[in-house]
């Protein structure tokens, strides 16, 4: 299966301080991968630098076939090939769920509103919050809202979902109602890099499982392989200390 | 020729940081020379060239220092506050060479070609700024049109006042009340005596008489005490379930802030004499005073009101339960939580109040705006509109810079014990 | 609820004895004051009344946008001050908004000295008092302007002296049909834009909206110069001797020192508070979603327009409608240095003329009531229409 993403010797500062070190990946269509690691360990920069809303400053990132750098042209085009779900949900206050789901693809695609909002439609059944489709973010639960943005996302049709610690602003009881859409996702074939602590997700859906701390890629593993035999210390100490 | 190696880049540091670093000193030169000294040191460049001479220098400089991540921590540092992209360098240079094209002139009206000593206008030899004038009226300017013997007693008011609330911050909290009670209705009188005099051996001293920056701290420390304990109640009956108590408030509150402040005074100082039985007097003063005090205390209101209506339903039921009546419950839960929310309102409100003071010379109260028109049009002072306007601008922005300051502080301090 | 369990539920006596205690002395304190202003006004010889609005007003006015001369009526004389007002604050606020707007951004800046500056204008501003920045302005700024015959030249047309700025008068021909020629351009923009939302629905097909209103907006008024008949001449100012030492400008059109003090001191000071609301309105509106929105594939534009503008234009609005009030307030300054405002011509002037203090005033406190309150109303229909829908 062809690589539908590559970083090749990436390294990025934050004014004086280094946030990436040297980091080497390679990611094949349908794969699944998990990141994780002690928080500044530079996980969700990681991800943030595929879709560039950080800027790397060594290194190659190539995101299906095409180059990420300051020279890119359309830098519109690349990110709609990628969807991106976060922390904090990020749905837009001023407009209904429907609204969320319909905009960029009637802006950015140029789809007739009908369409989109029949696309909109069955990606919001499929994370099953059809039924709040003209209630406000206001209006809805976080657990909800992480559903609708993570259904605003599907609806650029990507090639590649980027999750940023979707379930960490949650309350208990609706970690698994979003764990449950990303994993029937996962199941639909959809290539995705996930930072999270989640590691019964984990264990249930990622093929490969990257460890990262101070910038750097410690370890990357076949997901069994990395969860029954950790070769690094580092990754040994970190998951004594999460599961 | 691939343009992009000509970049600058930490690699070609050693010498683009000289050059560009050079070519901006020249620009700041020639600005700085033109200026100073009014040498055009570019004059064989044709006139248009050589006025964007330095801009154009200095841009090309600033391109060449721009240099990321160079490692150099006070290069870095510039780059990033002001040189961050072109449009950025750009707006710098234009924004250091107007300053500097426009600091000389300013500097020498008001220091080096203005005269500080003197008596009359004759001393006033320079260009600059005749701040002779301000110092032979400078006790007009603070007192008005006091009788010079008498003002030991606004002195003395002023520092009984400072002194009353100074010590009310200190003593512990059960002394606090008879001070605050003492403050609101006891010292008013004793101050107003000492002003107008009249009895215990001190004479008489009319209230036109009073003036300058003084009346402004009576108008504004008078008018900040009254308007607060009023604008509370108002709040309190714009709230209040009883219809008619709170239509009235309602109706009062908009009426004064629907209207300037201007027509407000005429309003206190024409009109309202036709209201009262023919023969009495109220003192123009005093009717000023109410007006102003009313004209805040709906500004308050609203604020206050604000402050109630954050203060989550919980408070008011929790209170209730508790068996207290509405004015105990007001006083002892809800306005003390609810004010602390507004303080930045209540603060602001205050600061607006000693802004508007000014405006009572439209009615013939000679404050420091008054007094500086009543000099200005003295004969033997002609001319000095700039200084005495200049002078009234600073004490004012020094005072209502202070206050907001304070408020801002205060705001700070109260956020972060939350 | 209706009348009846209005009455029974404010039964209860605690209920009911504040209120009328309330509502008793208030009145009583009406009745006082009427019967006492009858009483003066009847020992003065003047009746309570609004006919004096027919009369002759006798005075001159400094600056009219109407025909205006001592012969007109007080009614005439109050209509010249509103419209004076009304020009004055419609300056204002115009400049005020565009200075306001450019200060906030600069606020924002990530240049440490244009973010500074802007910064120290705010504080400058904003904390002299309004009466001392027009003082400023009028007796000191524009008194330093020089006579008509030395007057700053700009190219020939206009000239601004110390007794004003004097600008070439306009003379229309068929100024009726440039305005209707207006009015059919606003027409015809809000239909295009009807029909581009449309467009973008059915078929996805982004027009270029802004682009074309603009050109709709010039292309119609220059229709109706070519081909229905309007036309423009210039009536330019010229230098004409009066004495042996004073100059004028004949045959143009004069802007009062008044004016220009007065505009200038009320926008730079209201400018202050609009800035402070626009960086609030910038700020309000969170990190994320501009990462969101670019997440989804936006262009900055896009950006700006669907996702932050709607935001921020939320929080900036109400309280940038308060000062465009508190502006029209402060126009009332204009008393302090004689421009003919409501304030100076109607409860100034015509006051002392008539004597008729009670009807003067509150003819002019209600002008500005009324005002406050359209403007409220309009507040509370804007809240409620754009309010963030929550829980």
């Amino acid at each position: 299966m062809s690589n539908i993403i590559e970083l090749k010797n990436v390294n990025k500062w934050f004014d004086k301080f280094q946030v990436l070190k040297d980091i080497n990946l390679t990611v094949n269509q349908k794969e699944k991968i998990v990141v994780c690691g002690p928080s500044g360990s530079g996980k969700s920069t990681l991800i943030r630098c595929i879709n560039r809303l950080e800027e790397h400053q060594e290194g190659n990132i190539v995101v299906d076939g095409n180059e990420i750098s300051e020279n890119t042209k359309d830098i519109e085009k690349i990110r709609a090939e990628v969807g991106m779900v976060f922390q904090q949900f990020n749905l837009f206050p001023h407009l209904s769920i429907l609204d969320n789901c319909t905009l960029a693809p009637i802006w950015v695609k140029k789809m007739p509103k009908k369409q989109a909002e029949e696309i909109a439609m069955s990606n919001l059944k499929q994370v099953q919050i059809d039924d709040q489709a003209l209630k406000f973010p206001g209006q809805l639960s976080g657990g909800q809202q992480q559903r609708a943005a993570i259904a605003r996302a599907l609806c650029m049709e990507p090639k590649i979902m980027l999750f940023d610690e979707p379930t960490s602003a949650l309350d208990p009881e609706m970690i698994k109602e979003v764990l449950d859409v990303m994993v029937d996702l996962a199941k639909g074939g959809m290539t995705m890099i996930v930072v999270t602590h989640e590691m019964g997700f984990a264990k249930e859906v990622a093929d490969n499982m990257i460890f990262m701390d101070e910038g750097r890629i410690v370890e990357k593993a076949k997901t069994k392989e990395f969860f029954d035999n950790p070769k690094s210390d580092r990754t040994k100490l970190f998951l004594s200390q999460i599961l | 020729m691939n343009l992009s190696n000509y970049r600058p880049s930490k690699d070609k540091i050693s010498t683009y940081l000289p050059l560009g670093s050079f070519l901006i000193i020249i620009s700041f030169l020639d600005i700085l020379i033109n200026t100073f000294f009014n040498l055009n040191i570019t004059s064989f460049l044709s006139q248009k060239i050589s006025y964007f001479f330095p801009l154009a220098i200095g841009f090309i400089g600033f391109y060449l220092i721009r240099i990321e991540f160079s490692g150099v921590k006070f290069l870095d540092k510039l780059n990033k506050n002001i040189n961050s992209n072109n449009f950025n360098a750009l707006l710098t240079l234009l924004i250091l060479f107007i300053i500097i094209k426009s600091i000389l002139p300013i500097l020498n009206w008001f220091f080096f070609e203005a005269n500080f000593v003197g008596n009359s206008k004759e001393d006033c030899t320079g260009n600059g700024a005749c701040w002779v004038f301000v110092k032979v009226w400078f006790n007009r300017f603070m007192y008005g049109l006091y009788p010079d013997v008498e003002q030991w007693r606004v002195n003395a008011a002023f520092i009984l006042l400072f002194g009353l609330v100074g010590i009310a911050f200190f003593v512990p909290q059960k002394i606090k009340k008879y001070f605050l009670i003492f403050l609101i209705f006891v010292y008013p009188f004793i101050g107003i005596k000492l002003l107008s005099g009249g009895s215990f051996g001190l004479t008489y001293v009319e209230t036109a008489a009073w003036g300058g920056l003084s009346l402004t701290f009576i108008i504004s420390a008078f008018a900040i005490l009254f308007c607060f304990p009023i604008g509370v109640i108002l709040a309190l009956g714009r709230r209040s379930s009883l219809p008619a108590i709170r239509y009235i408030s309602v109706g009062f509150i908009e009426l004064w802030r629907g209207v300037p402040l201007i027509t407000v005074l005429f309003m206190a100082a024409v009109m309202f004499p036709m209201f009262l039985p023919d023969g009495t007097f109220i003192d123009k003063l005093i009717r000023v005073l109410i007006a102003i005090t009313l004209f805040e205390a709906a500004y308050m209101a609203e604020v206050v009101r604000g402050g109630l209506q954050a203060l989550p339903k919980g408070q008011y039921e929790a209170a209730k339960s508790l068996g207290m009546g509405y004015w105990r419950m007001n006083a002892l839960i809800i306005l003390p939580q609810a004010l602390k929310l507004v303080i930045p309102g209540i603060a602001n409100t205050l600061l607006a109040l000693v802004k508007d003071t000014p405006l009572i010379f439209v009615v013939g109260l000679m404050e420091l705006a008054g007094m500086i028109g009543l000099a200005k049009t003295n004969p033997k002072w002609l001319g000095m509109a700039m200084e005495g306007y200049v002078f009234a601008g600073l004490v004012f922005w020094v005072i209502c810079y202070a206050m907001s300051r304070y408020s801002q502080n205060l705001e700070k301090k109260l956020s972060t014990e939350r | 609820m209706n009348f009846k369990q209005f009455i029974s539920a404010n039964k209860k006596p605690s209920i009911l004895i504040p209120q009328a205690i309330t509502v008793i002395a208030l009145i009583s304190v009406i009745i006082y004051f009427a019967t006492n202003a009858q009483i003066n006004m009847g020992n003065r010889g003047i009746s309570f009344g609004f006919g004096f609005l027919n009369q002759e007003a006798s005075f001159d006015i400094a600056f009219s946008l109407i025909e205006f001369d001592g012969s007109y009526s007080y009614g005439r004389a109050f209509l010249v001050g509103l419209l004076n007002t009304v020009l004055v604050s419609v300056i204002g606020i115009f400049f005020a908004t565009i200075i306001g707007v450019i200060v906030g951004v600069s606020r924002l800046s990530d240049n440490y000295l244009i973010a500074k500056a802007a910064e120290w204008y705010v504080e400058i501003f904003r904390n002299i008092p309004l009466i001392l920045q027009i003082f400023f302005w009028y007796f000191a700024a524009l008194r330093a302007l020089p006579s008509p015959e030395n007057a700053i030249n700009f190219y020939d047309i206009s000239y601004l002296t110390i007794k004003g700025w004097y600008i070439p008068k306009f003379i229309w021909t068929n100024f009726n049909i440039f305005c209707y020629s207006i009015i059919a351009a606003c027409i015809s923009i809000y239909f295009f834009l009807k029909y581009a939302k449309k467009q973008r629905e059915e078929f996805g097909r982004i027009l270029p909206t802004v682009t074309i209103s603009i050109l709709i907006l010039i292309l119609f008024p220059l229709i109706s110069f070519f081909l229905l008949g309007v036309s423009l001449s210039f009536s330019y100012p010229e230098l004409k001797q009066l004495s042996a030492t004073s100059y004028t400008y004949a045959n143009g059109v004069s802007i009062i020192p008044e004016l220009m003090a007065l505009a200038l001191a009320l926008s730079m000071y209201t400018a202050t508070f609009i800035a402070e609301n626009v960086r609030a309105g910038v700020l309000g509106v969170g990190k994320g979603q501009k990462e969101a929105a670019a997440s989804i594939g936006l262009n900055k534009g896009q950006i700006l327009k669907l996702v932050v503008m709607p935001q921020a234009l939320r929080i900036i609005i109400p309280p940038t409608t308060n000062q465009y009030l508190n502006l029209t307030k402060n126009s009332s300054l204009a008393a302090a240095i004689a421009y003919p405002d409501m304030v100076l011509v109607f409860a100034k002037t015509a006051l002392m003329q008539t004597g008729r203090a009670i009807e003067i005033i509150s003819i002019t406190m209600l002008t500005y009531l009324s005002l406050s309150i359209a403007i409220s109303l309009f507040m509370n229909w804007y809240n409620k229409k754009m309010a963030i829908k929550e829980k």
